[in-house]
């Protein structure tokens, strides 16, 4: 074997210092297995060593929390014995060098984290970025991602219910791709991966391992450079049909307690799962690798412990249970193994043909892991810019709104989500491309919201401000589908840690989320967290992605946003400031990409969603929508273009410019369709409430009609919503 | 009524199938592909999914599997066999029913709502469902149905052709074929008509809730005639 050194280290990816202080602590020179294991357990990926301080300070506690992070998933209680599971993992460095594969497996192993713990999967979301359209790379990248996501999730059927997609030049060289999985448990069979007793029989099942993978853990903590190409073998490949046969078979043996813990192979494979669930027990772990079922031959104990393989588990048994779970995973033709056994020692041992190959103290690789204090830069709120009537001199809202509707942002994704299967299970009830995603808890009058949200531009402005506006945001998106918000999830994409630029962003978006989930009771159960997304020394957007997950008692009381019915009357709750700074007008129109974020009042947040979802439940509401990118016209243009209906504008007689008015991105308002005959009861409400409100116009057939401007046929504006990216990709 | 659904290690609708058919009346069993003898059936059904993975052609492993012995058999003897999206392209590879289905014309997975037009005659599926055009769903990347001109002929002349898309008002045309369907054949029968295999997803359009209702007259007309 090869004679460790600091050089070796080095390419292991760790620093000089921690390779020092790992032969400090084992009093020796680690051999290379041990090396590959510490650098696995070492890096970012698995340690979370930049990044953990601030996590700590997350809110994480609630009355309908079961798990808070520190599991494979969050799970929260959603009434009559029944709980859901859920989770966001990023997989953003595989997926750009290759994007089918990194897309399936990112899913697939989001999926296992969810029926790890017992749950029965019943919604996938996912959030991706792209760069720039006009980037050679960003046409192949997004079909392939897609075909990703949906190769994987359409086999294995879960539906994809809700998502989220963006353009910015700063992913040119660095997508995101972030999947979310929920799942359905009942509170008393939850899994978890905590070990416990001695000598216990520890069992591999699923796949066999090959050398995919290998180091993948630690390429997700290494930036990217000219030779990335180069990492394609490091990147794994999904198998989703083995997949599917792993949830049965896994859902199959967890109908007893034979189970007494359970650790999807993820990042960092045998390595991590094993180790985790040993110290987790404060334990000992002894394995037997040449027990491991292996797909390729010769595999040393260092590749065999650092592969990535996917569709593995690793599970400690109650002893004598062997023979009953090996008949269930033959039935499900799975390898199934039994490659160890708990120990007192408090070590991971390693032996191959009876030797030993290595032997590590787990507090080493758990507690003793680095933890910095890493350098960070408090960012300012940039100064506004004032616009003037001048610079919407020659502006039509009619223009304005149409391009808008084109932009790749804003645009229709409905390219997209068509090839995700969106409806099996046969529980879907909201599809995407609403607020929301809703599936029905199955066999229940409950149902499931689920959305997926994040503002890189906000972010980059002004992090703090940009923070609270996510979790601001996806509570909307719950409120708007009539969901009870309950808790999310984050997936934290930033750049280099080690720079105090990105380090700074990190610490603001993690604060200003914190704030909003604090204030809104809305805490974290679980994440993931994504350093070194940068390409050649450049950082991405910061990019804090929320998952957010609502109830809905009785799934008929379900809100959409298309409208519904002509007379019905539009509101606007919630204040419109004129805050045109970041707004896609701004930026997509007056190519004015400078100035603070609209500002996140969370008093206002928080008072003008509990009325909304007050007047849901009083029957007042027939269409609901949040005011987000490109403010009420383009808000309502989406209502219009699902409803297929139109609406007249009453003049506008506000104070500020009407192009503030429209298409400014004000926080915490939502637009409502009431009926003419409940109007003076909706309007007692939100005074008794004191939310402020704007009645702006009134269901009408086929047109968008501004009082001043020639009629806009929804019709044709649904073609300039979808034709943009069905272009885009035929083309 | 009693039917049986089969499940195949891959397969994703056998639960939505299941909840259908129990939702209209029927006594319905889940059957394990290892199985070698079907239950007393009166109709048997293969499940939409991903058979043993669909790696090779799609259905082609699952026409080989041990169970699909007793449902030639069980077919050959007239009884009621359908395969919706994945047990379509298994009753094709198993030869119960004519043609091919392909890639989907631009290579992409579909899922979406469609409109169809259902064959009427001499058939227990549509027989006496009053509404003309019905909204169903489907959800493949391989619907693509083709079959040489020899077996359309034959087909026609048999009035086989089951289900055809079309749009919300019955035109059946380019426009609305959402795969490159060869006549924008959606299903087919097998001569006698007891076989049915079709892409479109009726389970999953059985509730107002849904994205469609009309997959209820579907199973209500198919449990009306069996009575």
């Amino acid at each position: 074997m090869i004679e460790v050194n600091e050089k070796i280290a080095i390419d292991h990816g760790l620093k000089k210092d921690e390779y020092k202080k790992i032969c400090e602590l084992l009093k020796r020179n680690p051999n290379l297995t041990e090396l590959g294991i510490f650098s696995a357990m070492w890096n970012e990926h698995c340690s979370y060593k930049s990044s953990k301080k601030h996590l700590k300070k997350l809110n994480t506690k609630g009355k309908k929390v079961i798990q808070g992070p520190g599991e494979n998933a969050g799970v929260i209680d959603i009434g009559d014995d029944d709980a859901i599971v859920f989770k966001i993992e990023s997989h953003n460095h595989p997926s750009f060098i290759e994007p089918y594969q990194g897309a399936a497996t990112g899913v697939g192993g989001i999926l296992r984290d969810v029926f790890t713990m017992g749950a029965r999967p019943i919604a996938n979301l996912n959030s991706i970025h792209f760069g720039s359209p006009s980037n050679k790379k960003t046409k192949s990248l997004l079909r392939g991602v897609v075909q990703g996501i949906g190769g994987y999730g359409n086999c294995i059927g879960v539906p994809t219910i809700a998502g989220q997609t963006s353009f910015d030049e700063s992913y040119n060289g660095n997508i995101l791709v972030n999947a979310m999985t929920l799942g359905l448990v009942k509170k008393d069979k939850i899994f978890y991966s905590k070990a416990a007793g001695l000598n216990k029989p520890v069992i591999y099942v699923g796949s066999k391992t090959g050398r995919d993978g290998i180091h993948g853990a630690s390429m997700a903590s290494a930036k990217f450079d000219d030779k990335i190409e180069e990492k394609k073998p490091t990147v794994q490949v999904g198998d989703p049909f083995t997949e599917k046969l792993l949830l049965e078979a896994c859902l199959e043996l967890m109908r007893d307690d034979s189970i007494i813990a359970i650790q999807d192979m993820g990042a960092a494979g045998l390595t991590s799962s094993s180790v985790e669930m040993a110290s987790k027990g404060k334990l000992g772990i002894e394995l037997h690798l040449d027990k491991v079922p292996c797909r390729e031959e010769n595999m040393s104990p260092y590749e065999i412990m650092l592969s990535e393989s996917q569709e593995r588990m690793l599970i400690v048994l109650e002893n004598g249970k062997e023979k009953k779970a090996k008949e269930i995973f033959d039935k499900w033709n799975l390898d199934f193994s039994v490659i160890g056994k708990t120990t007192n020692s408090k070590n991971i041992e390693l032996y191959f043909d009876k030797i030993k190959v290595a032997n590590i103290p787990i507090d080493l690789l758990s507690e003793e892991a680095p933890e910095y204090d890493r350098k960070w830069k408090k960012s300012k709120l940039p100064q506004k810019i004032k616009f003037s009537k001048k610079d919407f001199k020659n502006l039509k809202i009619t223009d304005v709104l149409k391009k808008i509707l084109a932009s790749p942002n804003v645009c229709s994704k409905e390219w997209i989500w068509e090839q995700y299967d969106h409806t099996v299970m046969g529980d879907t009830i909201q599809k995407p491309g609403g607020d929301a995603g809703v599936v029905r808890v199955h066999g229940t009058e409950k149902a499931v919201a689920a959305t997926v949200d994040s503002s890189a531009s906000y972010c980059y402005a002004h992090p703090l401000s940009g923070g609270k506006q996510i979790v601001c945001e996806t509570w909307r998106n719950l409120i708007c589908v009539g969901a009870e918000p309950i808790a999310i999830t984050n997936c934290l994409n930033f750049g280099n840690p080690e720079k105090p630029e990105n380090m700074g962003e990190f610490v603001e978006c993690v604060e200003g989320l914190n704030e909003a989930s604090k204030y809104l009771n809305f805490p974290v159960v679980s994440g993931n967290v994504s350093f070194y997304n940068e390409t050649k020394d450049k950082g991405i957007k910061p990019t804090p992605t929320i998952g957010g997950v609502g109830l809905i008692k009785n799934y008929k009381d379900m809100i959409t946003m298309d409208l519904k019915e002509t007379g019905n009357i539009i509101f606007v709750v919630g204040k419109t400031e004129g805050h045109l700074d970041q707004s896609i007008f701004a930026k997509e129109v007056l190519n004015e990409k400078k100035g603070p974020p609209p500002e996140i009042n969370l008093f206002n947040e928080k008072n003008n969603g509990e009325t909304i979802l007050k007047l849901i439940k009083d029957n007042f509401v027939r269409s609901a929508h949040d005011v987000s990118l490109g403010g009420i016209m383009t808000g309502i243009a989406k209502m219009c273009i699902k409803g297929k209906k139109g609406i007249n504008f009453y003049k506008y007689k506000g104070l500020i410019d009407k192009f503030g008015f429209f298409f400014s991105e004000d926080q915490g308002r939502y637009i409502i369709e009431v009926k003419k005959e409940n109007v003076d009861k909706v309007i007692k409400i939100l005074d008794k409430n004191s939310n402020h409100y704007d009645l702006i116009g009134e269901v009408i057939e086929g047109n968008i009609s501004i009082n001043d401007e020639p009629n806009l046929s929804v019709d044709k504006l649904a073609d300039y919503n979808k034709d943009w990216l069905n272009k885009y990709m035929v083309n | 009524m009693k039917s049986s659904v089969i499940i195949f290690p891959g397969s994703n609708c056998d639960r939505d199938m299941d909840v259908a058919l129990k939702k209209f009346g029927f006594k319905n069993k889940m059957v394990w592909h290892n199985d070698n003898v079907i239950p007393k059936s009166d109709l048997v059904v293969l499940p939409g999914g991903f058979s043993y993975g669909d790696y090779l052609r799609c259905g082609s492993i699952a026409a080989k599997s041990n169970i699909i012995n007793s449902v030639i058999e069980f077919a050959n003897k007239g009884g009621l066999v359908i395969g919706i999206c994945n047990g379509f392209q298994i009753l094709i590879e198993t030869g119960l029913v004519t043609g091919a289905l392909l890639r989907n014309k631009y290579l992409k997975f579909i899922c979406k709502n469609i409109f169809v037009k259902a064959n009427k005659t001499q058939n227990k599926y549509f027989n006496k469902i009053k509404k003309d055009i019905l909204e169903l769903h489907i959800a493949h990347n391989d619907g693509n149905y083709f079959c040489s001109q020899d077996d359309l002929n034959s087909m026609q002349d048999n009035d086989q052709i089951a289900v055809r898309y079309c749009d919300s008002n019955g035109e059946i045309s380019e426009n609305s074929n959402p795969n490159g369907s060869i006549q924008n054949i959606a299903g087919v029968f097998n001569k006698k008509k007891n076989i049915l295999g079709m892409m479109p997803h009726p389970e999953r359009v059985i509730d107002n809730c849904l994205s469609s209702n009309d997959g209820s007259y579907f199973f209500e007309n198919l449990l009306s005639n069996m009575k």
